[in-house]
């Protein structure tokens, strides 16, 4: 496992001072993935050749003393969710078994001209439904801290990597809390920027008002670096923020010293798990001694999130996933009995049945006499949800509360209730509903030894605020230092 | 039993926008199936529309030449129905804020006018097209997606239309306007044009409307009107029956010239319509809408009228100059350099027109310009030339693109005023036809025309006719 432990700065600051060649880290890279992906399932594709062709490059670039990217040599994982040039895309469903994209996302494009590696496209829920990457139809991501564990999601094959060193980095992608709660439950750090913030171009939309492509990462200090990467407006998403992108790592470790932290009563409610109560409150504790203010606030409109999110998400994702029918790309199952029969056949055979769940519920929540009461409806709920975040940051500077109400539950547990799945993502869902951005960050372990993931939400494009508040509190402990014990016998199931 | 007949039009104009609405493809038709397509118009994964700004200004233009309110605040919203054609299975189109609403058209029928209310005009992206291939046998469809995406303008007017002549009068006038403010090409051959139409009848007097029936696939203005025809027809059979009208929606057949039911009411699609979540509202400011304003030119049928009362042309006449902005404009630019409205008028009508029908000229690239026919007008009027070579040197003109004066001279077409001259040479006519002047004398009174004329056709029609003839009655002696 040589340097794979490092951070993505870390080896970038080796591959530049020439202490390591970056194709020897990617050689590393895929003996460990070689080894340890068989018990981890965080791939969809890897990308070998490709990653020692490109690795090839750089050192030759770093050799001859040329100008090199900001994320030079770091091997990094793409949620494949995420469309990335004549390399499949397959959004973890069988409609896209065989979508090779004509384009790079925004974000992509970023990555390469920033002479990052990508190393491969991570498992997710099929088209990023789901929170524990169990609604994938390719494979089950097991968690590293315990396999018989789901990862969390959807974006749980970027989480799994990162955690158990298979990337130095990913990117993932939030509708709900897709980011920050894999994060939590892999013990990593998680940012889910300003809706606006990092262009959706290339983003495989499932809800297009909440989804955002953010980052996984070790540390804060590469979350800062790669979000500088992906952020700034582009023309092609007429969403995206023109608005500047500040230096994230400059000043990253300026302190706190009174700063407000809000602690909304609502998320310290019944079903929170007593660990993590346990666990955020000691980092209250943390923040409060290095000079900060706590002050306890409401979000009152917290208890109508879940239900808004599943009416705004599935209306547009029962529209955003009309285009899979089978007639220009991916699957198309038979065209026997004219179009209607093969429109019905491939998406029967293409979607597996979360996505069919949530395609039928947002078709329903659109049709033609529902349209006010459910669509309408959710969306001026979500005006009030945005409201109890805008009342809040007028008296604190962030709110700090966990970022799932339970650690990661064991596979199997929880997919024949739906509901039940859901509500894993009450504490992150209020925050793509408002578009504000967050951070999860690793706060301490429960007793069976699982991740616990703290969440640091902030205002409209403050991201540069959150991590140093976020940086702040990982210089005082060592939570995100410790690795999941994957060598150990008992996990590895041949 | 007498019947009211009720009609309403529903219109797509595509825009003529270089790119299409939402990405950056070229609109150019007629090209390679699938040659002008990126990802954004194929509908691939992950991509996103990004508005043309332009379609959008053509949009507002033609909203407020329709004396739209113009809504300050619109979006965009999906309208989602399985089409192959439709590469998203949803149209970007506009349905809880339209940019122009409660506008109206002023049309003309038999002299009179009368307005046509407008229900709404907005923005949206036009599909693809299926290819049937022609050979029996096949069971496959091709789709070509060069058109989809681009931007495609609707009006939907009230149903207050009373007859075929009004909803003739409303296409033709709709289409002056959209050519007039150079928006749309109008083309219907090419379906840059069309038109749905929907009817329904009522008895005489009565003010509750019928069950409306809506009429598609229809190819030309003709269509439009050999429906109506029919479906009114139909439908006063049936009510003259007892029976009632079926609310649906039929297609044309233009060879066979029927309708088919193409769906019942009860079928008719739930289009789920939502606000575009990829697209930012249009907020719409009154500099912006001032700025639009100053670009939309005088309406047709206006500007018909100004001819009339300003130029005294004649009402029809008035009308052919304004069919096309181009003549108009022609018109307008000769009458500033020569005062003489009538004859360039008549010059236009009778001669340019013809020219450019039998040569096929792109109107947009006239090889005339008006000062060229203005100096022609003014040539004839001086008495250099005669009206017959008047006409020689205009078509000289239009193929040469070359001036008046230069052809004149060139081919020595002035006309012959000097008398000694025209005296010798009708002194050689008269001697070489002898027997002419016998039968003018016997009191064959035509004799002088053969005269006349074979005295032009020495000179190659360029004596000057006036002075020929008076010579001619001396010699003669009449
Ligand atoms: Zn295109």
């Amino acid at each position: 496992m040589k340097h794979l432990e490092l951070t993505s700065l870390q080896i970038k600051e080796k591959i530049l001072s020439k202490e390591i060649q970056a194709v020897d880290v990617i050689k590393h890279l895929f003996e460990w993935i070689k080894e340890t992906e068989p018990n981890v399932q965080a791939y969809i594709t890897t990308t070998e050749e490709e990653s020692l062709r490109k690795a090839e490059e750089i050192d030759k670039k770093v050799k001859n003393n040329e100008r090199v990217g900001l994320l030079a040599g770091i091997p990094i994982a793409i949620k494949d969710n995420i469309c990335t040039k004549n390399l499949l895309t397959t959004c973890a469903s069988q409609i896209l078994k065989n979508f090779i994209p004509p384009y790079d996302a925004f974000v992509i494009n970023r990555l390469k001209e920033e002479d990052a590696i990508i190393i491969g496209k991570t498992n997710l829920d099929e088209f990023a439904m789901g929170s524990s990457t169990e609604n994938s139809s390719y494979k089950e991501t097991r968690n590293p801290w315990d396999l018989e564990r789901v990862p969390g999601g959807s974006s749980g094959g970027s989480a799994a990597a990162v955690a158990s060193n298979l990337a130095f980095m990913a990117l993932g992608s939030e509708t709900g809390g897709s980011i920050r709660q894999p994060a939590a439950m892999c013990g990593v750090v998680g940012v889910k920027p300003t809706y606006g913030r990092v262009s959706r171009y290339g983003l495989i939309a499932f809800g297009s008002s909440l989804d955002q492509i953010g980052t996984l990462t070790k540390d804060i200090k590469d979350a800062a670096v790669l979000l500088q990467v992906i952020s700034g407006h582009d023309a092609c998403d007429s969403t995206s923020a023109p608005v500047p992108v500040p230096d994230y790592l400059h000043g990253i470790d300026s302190g706190i010293n009174g700063l407000k932290i809000g602690i909304p009563k609502e998320y310290f409610a019944d079903g929170l798990n007593t660990d993590i109560q346990k666990a955020i409150k000691d980092a209250l504790g943390i923040y409060e001694k290095l000079g900060a203010e706590i002050i306890d606030i409401s979000l009152p409109h917290t208890e109508y999130a879940v239900a808004t999110y599943y009416l705004v998400a599935t209306a547009e994702a029962s529209s955003n996933l009309a285009r899979y029918d089978g007639v220009r790309y991916g699957l198309r199952a038979g065209s026997e009995g004219g179009i209607v029969s093969m429109y019905c056949r491939t998406r029967s055979e293409g979607f597996g049945n979360e996505v069919k769940r949530r395609v039928m519920l947002g078709n329903y929540a659109l049709s033609a006499g529902y349209y006010d009461a459910y669509y309408l409806k959710a969306s001026k709920v979500r005006t009030l949800i945005k409201n109890d975040f805008d009342a809040a940051f007028e008296k604190v500077d962030c709110i700090i509360c966990p970022t799932s109400p339970v650690p990661a539950f064991k596979i199997g547990e929880r997919t024949n209730n739906p509901l039940e799945m859901y509500l894993t993502d009450v504490y992150t869902i209020p925050a793509n509903l408002a578009g504000i951005p967050g951070i999860s960050i690793p706060c301490g372990f429960s007793r069976e030894g699982l991740p616990i993931g703290m969440q640091i939400l902030g205002r409209y494009f403050e991201e540069k605020r959150l991590l140093q508040i976020a940086h702040t509190f990982e210089a005082e402990t060592n939570f995100h230092l410790k690795t999941p014990p994957l060598k150990d016998p008992r996990w590895c199931r041949g | 039993m007498e019947y009211e007949v009720v009609i309403g039009l529903e219109t797509h104009a595509e825009l003529s926008t270089l790119t299409k609405l939402f990405c950056g493809c070229s609109t150019k038709f007629g090209v390679e199936p699938n040659t002008q397509v990126c990802p954004v118009c194929l509908g691939m994964p992950g991509v996103l529309p990004v508005m043309n700004k332009k379609a959008f200004e053509y949009s507002l233009k033609s909203a407020l030449a329709l004396h739209c309110e113009i809504n300050k605040f619109t979006n965009f919203d999906r309208k989602s129905y399985y089409y192959p054609d439709l590469p998203k299975n949803y149209q970007i189109s506009q349905n809880y804020y339209n940019l122009g609403v409660n506008g109206y058209m002023t049309i003309e029928v038999n002299g009179s006018t009368k307005k046509i209310r407008i229900h709404n005009v907005h923005l949206e992206e036009e599909a693809g097209k299926l290819i049937h291939p022609e050979e029996i046998g096949t069971n496959y469809s091709l789709v070509d997606f060069n058109r989809a995406g681009v931007p495609l303008l609707e009006i939907v007017s009230y149903p207050d239309m009373r007859g075929v002549d009004e909803v003739d009068s409303y296409m033709q006038t709709l289409r002056k306007i959209l050519l007039y403010m150079d928006v749309s090409d109008c083309k219907m051959q090419e379906g840059s044009l069309r038109f749905e139409a929907s009817i329904s009848l009522r008895e005489k007097g009565s003010d509750k409307l019928g069950n409306r029936v809506e009429i598609k696939n229809l190819n030309s203005m003709k269509a439009v009107i050999k429906a109506i025809e029919y479906e009114v027809g139909r439908q006063s059979k049936l009510l003259d029956r007892g029976e009632t009208v079926a609310r649906e929606t039929r297609l044309w057949d233009a060879v066979t010239e029927r309708s088919e039911r193409m769906r019942s009411k009860e079928e008719a699609q739930d289009y789920r319509y939502f606000p575009e979540p990829d697209l930012l509202p249009v907020l719409i400011d009154e500099k912006w809408l001032h700025e639009i304003k100053g670009t939309i030119p005088e309406l047709p049928l206006d500007r018909k009228l100004r001819f009339v009362e300003v130029f005294k042309l004649s009402d029809y006449d008035s009308g052919i100059l304004t069919e096309e902005k181009v003549f108009a404009d022609f018109f307008e630019e000769c009458v500033k350099i020569l005062n003489r409205p009538k004859a360039i008028s008549n010059w236009i009508i009778n001669d340019l027109l013809r020219e450019v029908k039998d040569r096929k000229l792109d109107i947009h690239n006239l090889p005339i310009k008006p000062k060229q026919l203005a100096s022609l007008i003014e040539i004839i009027e001086k008495g250099t030339i005669s009206s017959t070579i008047a006409k020689e040197v205009f078509s000289e003109m239009i193929q040469s693109g070359k001036n008046p004066h230069a052809i004149i001279e060139e081919k020595k077409l002035a006309q012959i005023s000097d008398e000694s001259l025209i005296e010798s040479i009708i002194e050689k006519v008269i001697a070489t036809n002898p027997e002419a002047i016998e039968d003018y004398k016997k009191g064959k009174k035509n004799a002088l025309s053969f005269l006349m004329g074979q005295v032009m056709k020495e000179t190659k029609g360029k004596a000057n006719p006036k002075i020929v003839n008076e010579l001619l009655k001396g010699k003669v002696g009449v």
